[in-house]
């Protein structure tokens, strides 16, 4: 097994594990079977997470593609042709190869420590999900050498990242390409699926002694939250790709408008799936906003149980939201007043999570850390795209805004602004915890203020061409539209997100090897992953740990004010 | 701290960014519009949306900054700050101040949705029927009998005459949407099924658009202009449209002319005419082209152009009415000249363009649909010149 080379010997006789690089002992060979073959769910974290990171530079490189092509009206710097794959690779892989990878990855590695296992509930599905998932990344990529056979030059989809039919039909696009991004997704659906089932049994099944359901820190119960919607909402969007290829290569006729079938059934399908992605993609930046901002305000999370059931809320209401991506489609005026309606509910508990952290701010005693510094940076950005998401429910106006820049601005100001800002913060909070090292603060004081700097810059500005008038997924523009110096302004905002990322990159790595040791609790934290070693024995803890409160390690080092006083 | 001094500095410059670049634009596609019935009631609503989130930014942002600045970690205090886990009271009001913002937004998008989307049809609109193709639109006015491509006539109507336009809305291939920000906001095309949508336009002039749903290679210049005329210009250009246009060599005197004219063919395409002849009934274009002796003629003429349009795989496509060529794949050219712009408005329409157009399409619309269709240059030539007579 590979846990053979890991370094839990040393481990267990001194409690404490200072040496990462003891992994690396034996042939590189040994290194690289005992990472193929292992279920240890912290490995399986880690090699999600650097799938993702890889993607994550493939999927920025695509955007800058993206964002010099548009940096002139009518350049010729790409062809439509490679533009389009350019848009619909970098929607399907940000989503489905970053998003995914890297929040599964977060909670693999977290779930179990946070709440005292041993391992995931079913470690073998762990690494088949995660090897699945790994697979459809790379038969989406081979797309570009064999996408119209192997005898054509390639070609990747390019039917954008909902590739609405009957664009999709075999009329419309023929070769292979769509055939790539169908199985594709089908085949990261199953991962996801499969990963899902197994967070839900690992929080409800595997807690420690004393971590009754209301101690469960707030990561966890997110984190099962999300694991439902993912059961509920991938499933639709697998069956989807199924019925695709039924029509693509057994002549059926589900989204084959020509022989009778229905295109906004497609758009049903996809969005009941694409709605509740948002959430299955935000919710984990919660869970971690959940807990790297009450310790770095040195104080609890304030309204527990409100936290808990606003989460569960909002994945209940973003259920029954999917149409408000279709208020353009010709649905009744009273199909587009109820998901007016149920869209704008959403805004209630995320109004609440919301408030909640501004009052878990309040009164504390606010540490600028890296970590705590992004998430800062996500509590406003996330109420602007908040505030947009409700400017885009009012379907009336939303007649005007859907599918121009503004739409492209709103989400990826929900991606970005709140998503990746918090993939970053839990990068800098729990790098330390899996590596033993810190990251740099120096670098990452950069990383930050560029990735500021270069966000607003980019989609700020990027707003402003949708009011006047701009669609997405154009390969170019008139001229005389007025959206020329808007668009330069955010393909200039993009290349300095892209030099921050790089700077991360570079921190990951130099940090690796010479970081600071970390110890077992550098930011002097209060959940259980902290209380073992970094990083943690395989096996994680060397005892099982026994909770009497949300914040076993607060009791721990406050014993003349515990929590479990409280509770 | 300074994150949000530096985004608000961004956003107030980029305000003042794209009100230049709004008022430099001579084809205003800006959603704030107060021109025609539907678009000023989405502006009103977007201005009254666009209030009350601003209001919610300002609070929330305002106390975010405030908490952050007052709570900071002071140097050199290592104490923990006094643990607070919650507060009903608190906790309830946030719940219910929202809940009450969301009742007045979604009573008031209620009220514009249906007034707009619900609109009883009057019994003197302008009925259009749009379908939308890969990439280009047609128009057509069954009230007039008429039919065009990608620019729009539609009358000016006021508060006086009011007279709006109700459009059927489908798609001949894949998904489309309609969407000239200035007049409403987007309806979709979508194939199978008919979709309406209604504008009511109080200012005359030229509202440009394009298709705002992805389609294809060439979605980016499938674009859209609709022209309010007055009443009087609109009854003016729909006489114009309702004229046929004749067969050229079937007008007296013309196959006298042509033959004087007709030179021995060095071409290639004799021959075909030839075997052509042989195959085809007496009454068909051909064989009266051949009476005419246009398929050989090196006249660069409207006459020869027809005989070559109407002999190549021109017809199969396009529709001059009046004449043999009754495609309907390809966008009308009855009235081509008629017309501001050629290729949904991806070049104007001159000459020069025209024949660069049917030369190769994909010079100028590199995924579009019509195929390069290896004409001499003299036929690409004849062919424009009869194009050139289409008004």
């Amino acid at each position: 097994m590979g846990t053979d080379s890991m370094p839990a010997p040393q481990g267990i006789e001194t409690g404490l594990d200072r040496t990462p690089a003891a992994s690396r002992t034996g042939t590189y060979l040994e290194l690289i079977h005992s990472w193929i073959v292992t279920v240890d769910h912290k490995r399986l974290g880690i090699l999600y997470i650097c799938y993702a990171l890889v993607f994550l530079l493939v999927a920025g490189a695509e955007a800058l593609l993206i964002r010099i092509q548009l940096f002139y009206p009518d350049n010729h710097f790409v062809s439509p042709y490679t533009y389009n794959r350019l848009f619909t690779m970098h929607g399907t892989t940000m989503v489905f190869l970053v998003g995914m990878p890297i929040l599964f990855g977060f909670g693999n590695y977290l779930v179990p420590l946070m709440i005292g296992a041993r391992d995931m509930a079913f470690p073998r599905l762990n690494a088949f999900s995660f090897w699945i998932s790994a697979f459809a990344g790379l038969l989406l990529y081979y797309s570009f050498i064999g996408g119209v056979g192997l005898y054509g030059t390639g070609s990747a989809p390019d039917v954008a990242w909902f590739a609405y039919a009957p664009l999709t039909e075999r009329a419309f696009s023929p070769g292979h390409a769509v055939d790539y991004w169908a199985v594709a997704i089908l085949a990261s659906g199953i991962g996801s699926i499969g990963t899902a089932i197994n967070i839900i049994a690992t929080v409800f099944c595997m807690r420690c002694r004393g971590m009754t359901l209301s101690r469960i820190p707030l990561l966890g119960w997110l984190y099962a939250t999300v694991s439902f919607l993912v059961l509920v909402a991938v499933s639709p969007l697998t069956a989807a790709q199924a019925m695709l290829l039924i029509d693509r290569y057994l002549g059926g006729h589900f989204f084959d408008t020509q022989m009778g079938g229905s295109a906004i059934l497609w758009a049903h399908f996809f969005w009941i799936f694409g709605h509740p992605e948002v959430y299955v993609l935000v919710l984990p930046a919660f869970a971690f906003a959940n807990e790297i901002i009450p310790v770095f305000s040195r104080k609890a999370i304030f309204g527990y149980p409100a936290m808990v059931a606003a989460s569960v809320g909002i994945g209940f209401i973003s259920l029954g939201v999917w149409a408000h991506h279709m208020f353009t489609i010709g649905m009744t005026s009273f199909g587009n007043a109820f998901f007016t309606l149920s869209t704008m509910l959403v805004s209630i508990p995320t109004g609440i999570k919301t408030f909640n952290w501004l009052a878990t701010l309040w009164g504390g005693k606010i540490r600028f850390a890296t970590p705590m510094l992004f998430s800062i940076a996500f509590l406003f950005q996330w109420v602007i795209a908040g505030l947009t998401g409700i400017m885009l429910s009012v379907s009336a106006w939303n007649w005007q805004l859907h599918n121009s820049y503004f739409v492209v601005a709103h989400f990826h100001y929900v991606l970005v602004g709140a998503i990746v800002f918090m993939i970053f913060a839990a990068i800098y909070y729990w790098y330390p915890k899996m590596t033993g090292r810190m990251l740099d603060e120096r670098l990452g004081k950069w990383h930050f203020w560029l990735m500021v700097i270069g966000f607003h810059v980019t989609f700020d500005v990027m707003h402003f061409p949708g009011l006047l008038g701009m669609p997405r997924q154009i390969f170019t523009y008139e001229p005389d539209r007025g959206w020329t110096l808007l668009n330069q302004i955010v393909s200039v905002g993009g290349f300095i997100q892209g030099i921050a990322v790089l700077i991360l990159v570079y921190n990951l790595v130099h940090s690796y090897f010479r970081g600071v040791e970390a110890g077992p609790d550098p930011w002097d934290a209060w959940t259980l992953e902290w209380s073992t070693t970094s990083p943690p024995p395989a096996y994680n803890f060397v005892v099982d740990p026994v909770v009497a409160s949300r914040r076993p390690l607060w009791d721990l080092k406050h014993p003349e004010d515990p929590d479990s006083a409280f509770e | 701290m300074r994150v949000i001094i530096f985004r608000r500095w961004i956003a107030a410059a980029a305000l003042l960014l794209v009100c230049a670049c709004a008022n430099a634009a001579p084809s205003s596609t800006s959603i704030f519009s107060n021109k025609t019935t539907p678009a000023h009631e989405l502006n009103d609503l977007s201005i009254f949306v666009l209030g009350i989130t601003g209001l919610i930014y300002v609070g929330v942002s305002g106390l975010l900054l405030y908490a952050i600045v007052k709570f900071r970690a002071r140097k050199g205090d290592t104490t923990e700050p006094p643990q607070v886990f919650g507060s009903m009271q608190i906790e309830l009001s946030w719940t219910i101040i929202p809940i009450l913002i969301i009742v007045i937004l979604f009573l008031t998008t209620a009220r514009v949705l249906f007034s707009v989307q619900d609109a009883q049809k009057p019994a003197n609109a302008l009925d259009v029927v749009v379908v939308g193709h890969q990439f280009w639109w047609e128009f057509r006015y069954p009230q007039y009998n008429i039919a065009t491509a990608n620019e729009l006539h539609v009358p000016l109507s006021s508060k006086a005459a009011p007279r709006p336009t109700f459009m059927k809305l489908t798609s001949a291939d894949v998904m489309h949407s309609f969407w000239v920000p200035q007049l409403n906001g987007k309806t979709d095309l979508l194939p199978n099924r008919v979709n309406e949508m209604w504008i009511d336009p109080q200012q005359a002039g030229l509202f440009v658009g394009q298709c705002a749903q992805f389609c294809g290679p060439e979605h980016a210049r499938m674009l859209l202009r609709v022209y309010v005329d007055t009443p009087e210009q609109f009854k003016a250009w729909v006489a114009s449209q309702q004229k046929t246009q004749p067969e050229l060599s079937e007008l007296p005197g013309g196959a006298q002319g042509s033959a004087n004219e007709t030179a021995p063919n060095v071409g290639n395409q004799g021959g075909v005419v030839q075997a052509a002849t042989n195959k085809v009934p007496p009454n068909s274009p051909t064989t009266r082209g051949n009476v005419a002796g246009l398929g050989e003629s090196q006249e660069i003429s409207a006459r020869t152009g027809q005989y070559v349009f109407e002999h190549e795989a021109c017809i199969s496509c396009h529709t001059v009415s009046g004449t043999v060529a009754t495609g309907r794949y390809g966008p009308d050219l009855t009235h081509l000249m008629s017309r501001e712009t050629i290729a949904s408005g991806a070049a104007p329409n001159t000459k020069d363009k025209l024949l660069e157009w049917v030369g190769d399409p994909n010079q100028i619309k590199p995924g579009c649909l019509m195929p390069a269709m290896h004409l001499s240059d003299r036929q690409n030539e004849q062919i424009t010149a009869y194009l050139l007579t289409l008004k």
